[in-house]
């Protein structure tokens, strides 16, 4: 969506810089990217920030923030980025967290959740999945990773190019790494995580592409018994990246849940 | 010089076709087409190679692990070095290595180790490495931390072994409230320890750091050059003088009475399609964060197949043209082998004998012709080059130890 002005910044939260893109006026909405990181710009932060107040952190240690060595866990990250909230002065954001960012976005639902106006998990890691397993990063290639989170692969080439640069393989192995450092074992999952999810009180959607081949839908089922005000969207004819791959429908999904559509 | 006999302990019965149709022969490779029949024959077999490479002479038997692949047996090398323990009298039993990252509890490496020394008789040499990259995917190890397990492991085994208990070690991967080990090593201050390297400059500097010889496993006579360059100065910074004490190499080298029958034998260390850790794929030979990220850009465009290995797969006749692979008989051998010693000066040198198909007759004709006419032959050649190893040199175990240290600026004026 051409003419969406946004304006990059590096923000000090939570004891690590931040990489930030920001745009759109409106309420304010936190959107997580994946653990392959994120383009700068993509149609789906553009279509949501026609609308709201779009904040796109880029993960510490992940595409152009810097790689805090402490960091151990994904929680961590939850952590830092309440610290970027409270920085930033916003409250009550609904979250959007994209695969990975949906761990992210769930673990900050359970740390304050007074302090979120709602909550959207799309293809979200974060659960054991009841059945089959995630995708495991250490042992499939670079490319075919990613091309696995498309049901479309010219939805792919359409976001990545046919052959991804060198700079865009460079840039998965950091992300690469950063997952490895946070969330090796359990390997993409946190074991206490759907307990604590109790607590959220707040309205969720929960989001799945009906070909999703890195996490099995069967967690996402899983979200919505554990969240007490959750239901549950397919995607159809789509994978594990609706963000980028049917970023229009996701688009409208979000922004009738959050109200403003 | 110290003068070692080594086998990767081929499970050479595993289905070559397979391999070739799943496109690999590591990490995913189906252990359902290990043989335990075979793998207890062959077992047996590599124990009769080591019982026999002790009565011929030589000093050493290398032994290594590996996981989930047909090139490598040894799942646990200290079991190797405790049956060894036992069962010979003379020689030394040098681990290169035991991969400490892939340790949750070092403490117990430390255990099995000092048990090995004192039923050996005081004849352990404990090397450590890092694991490959495969090694740490099969055993659930976070690639990401590896060196720093590495080293911080090693600084826990040695202080187990040399700091009186109870104490505590409260380290970033490893915290241990109590330790306090009832098995010490017999060697004081502790069995030496050698790094075995193929690329990291990473370990090689490390390894001078400590003042450990560094084990250059079958590189190139230019890249070992290379290797003792940066060794020599890290060493010449370390306060002392690098020299063939601080050095090991392995190389590929089958013996036989008839230099046909050499040829063939040798052509087996290319059994594993051509690399000797067989197919893999990249981001299981190098996951990330296991390397160094100076060489991020070129392996990620390696593993994308868009560039050549970085590490090299050179053809058979290439590495015997390099000095990488060596047959013949043992006048044949002892000339290369010659070559090799007066360019880089190793004090330790390793014969990697035998793989693949070889037979249990013609490895041990091998084992024998090293023991009985090669190894004298190198030892009269490296008393006139004077390499001696780090037990002639009466190296330190470890920097600390040494007596010789001079600031830097006097140790390079030497």
């Amino acid at each position: 969506m051409a003419g969406v002005d946004w304006k990059t910044s590096t923000v000090a939260a939570g004891g690590t810089k931040l990489h930030l893109r920001r745009a759109g006026r409106g309420a304010p909405l936190l959107v997580l990217h994946h653990e392959t990181g994120t383009l700068d710009d993509l149609p789906f932060y553009d279509a949501l920030a026609a609308k709201h107040d779009v904040l796109v952190p880029h993960h510490p240690g992940y595409s152009r923030s810097e790689r805090p060595d402490w960091m151990r866990s994904v929680r961590d990250i939850a952590v830092v980025y309440r610290g970027l909230l409270s920085e930033l002065g916003v409250a009550k954001p609904a979250l959007v967290g994209l695969g990975f960012g949906g761990w992210i976005a769930a673990e900050m639902a359970t740390m304050a959740p007074a302090d979120l106006s709602r909550l959207v998990l799309v293809g979200a890691m974060g659960l054991k999945p009841p059945q089959g397993d995630i995708l495991d990063l250490a042992i499939t290639g670079y490319v075919d990773y990613v091309r696995a989170a498309f049901h479309d692969q010219k939805a792919f080439d359409r976001v990545y190019g046919a052959e991804p640069s060198v700079d865009q393989l460079e840039m998965w192995d950091i992300c690469r790494e950063m997952s490895f450092r946070i969330a090796w074992k359990p390997y993409m999952y946190s074991q206490t995580l759907p307990h604590l999810l109790a607590s959220v009180r707040a309205p969720a959607l929960v989001v799945w592409g009906d070909d999703d081949n890195v996490v099995p839908m069967s967690a996402g089922k899983r979200y919505v018994e554990a969240l007490p005000n959750a239901k549950f969207e397919i995607v159809k004819s789509c994978g594990h990246a609706v963000d980028m791959e049917q970023p229009e429908a996701l688009a409208k999904l979000v922004n009738t849940f959050i109200g403003r559509e | 010089m110290h003068l070692m006999y080594f086998t990767e302990q081929p499970m050479s019965a595993y289905d070559e076709k397979a391999g070739r149709d799943f496109g690999a022969t590591a990490l995913m490779f189906s252990n359902k087409h290990f043989d335990p029949v075979a793998g207890s024959r062959l077992y047996n077999n590599y124990i009769e190679q080591y019982m026999l490479a002790e009565e011929v002479g030589i000093d050493g038997i290398m032994l290594n692990e590996h996981h989930n692949a047909p090139f490598c047996m040894q799942a646990k090398a200290n079991i190797f070095a405790a049956i060894l323990a036992g069962m010979t009298k003379k020689a030394k039993i040098v681990m290169l290595g035991n991969p400490l990252p892939l340790a949750e509890n070092p403490i117990r490496l430390a255990e099995e180790l000092a048990m090995i020394d004192m039923i050996s008789k005081g004849r352990l040499v404990s090397g450590f490495v890092r694991g490959g990259g495969q090694e740490q995917l099969a055993t659930g190890v976070n690639p990401a931390f590896n060196r720093e397990r590495f080293e911080e492991a090693h600084d826990l085994i040695v202080q187990a072994w040399t700091k009186a208990g109870p104490f505590r070690f409260e380290g970033t991967h490893y915290q241990h409230r109590v330790v306090n080990p009832w098995a010490v090593p017999l060697q004081k201050p502790y069995p030496r320890v050698w790094i075995p390297g193929v690329i990291s400059k990473e370990t090689i500097i490390w390894a001078a750091q400590q003042r450990y010889p560094y084990i250059a496993l079958n590189t190139s006579i230019e890249q070992t050059k290379k290797i003792w360059e940066l060794y020599d100065q890290v060493a010449l910074q370390s306060g002392y003088v690098g020299g063939p004490e601080n050095r090991g190499y392995l190389i590929q080298v089958h013996i036989s009475d008839n230099e046909d029958k050499a040829r063939e034998n040798a052509k087996q260390f290319r059994w594993m399609q051509g690399e000797f850790t067989g197919l893999a794929h990249p981001v299981w030979s190098t996951p990330s964060g296991y390397g160094s990220p100076t060489n991020r850009r070129a392996f990620v465009e390696f593993a994308a197949g868009r560039a050549i290995n970085p590490r090299g797969n050179t053809s058979f006749e290439q590495q015997v043209e390099d000095l990488r692979i060596i047959y013949g008989t043992p006048d044949q051998v002892v000339k290369k082998l010659k070559r090799i010693l007066e360019q880089t000066r190793p004090g330790i040198l390793a014969l990697w004998g035998n793989d693949g198909f070889v037979s249990q007759e013609d490895s041990l004709t091998c084992i024998r012709l090293m023991g009985q006419e090669v190894f004298p032959a190198i030892r009269e050649i490296a008393k006139s080059l004077d390499l001696k190893s780090p037990f002639e040199a009466d190296a330190p175990v470890h920097l600390r130890y040494s007596k010789d240290l001079k600031p830097a600026k006097a140790a390079a004026a030497e």
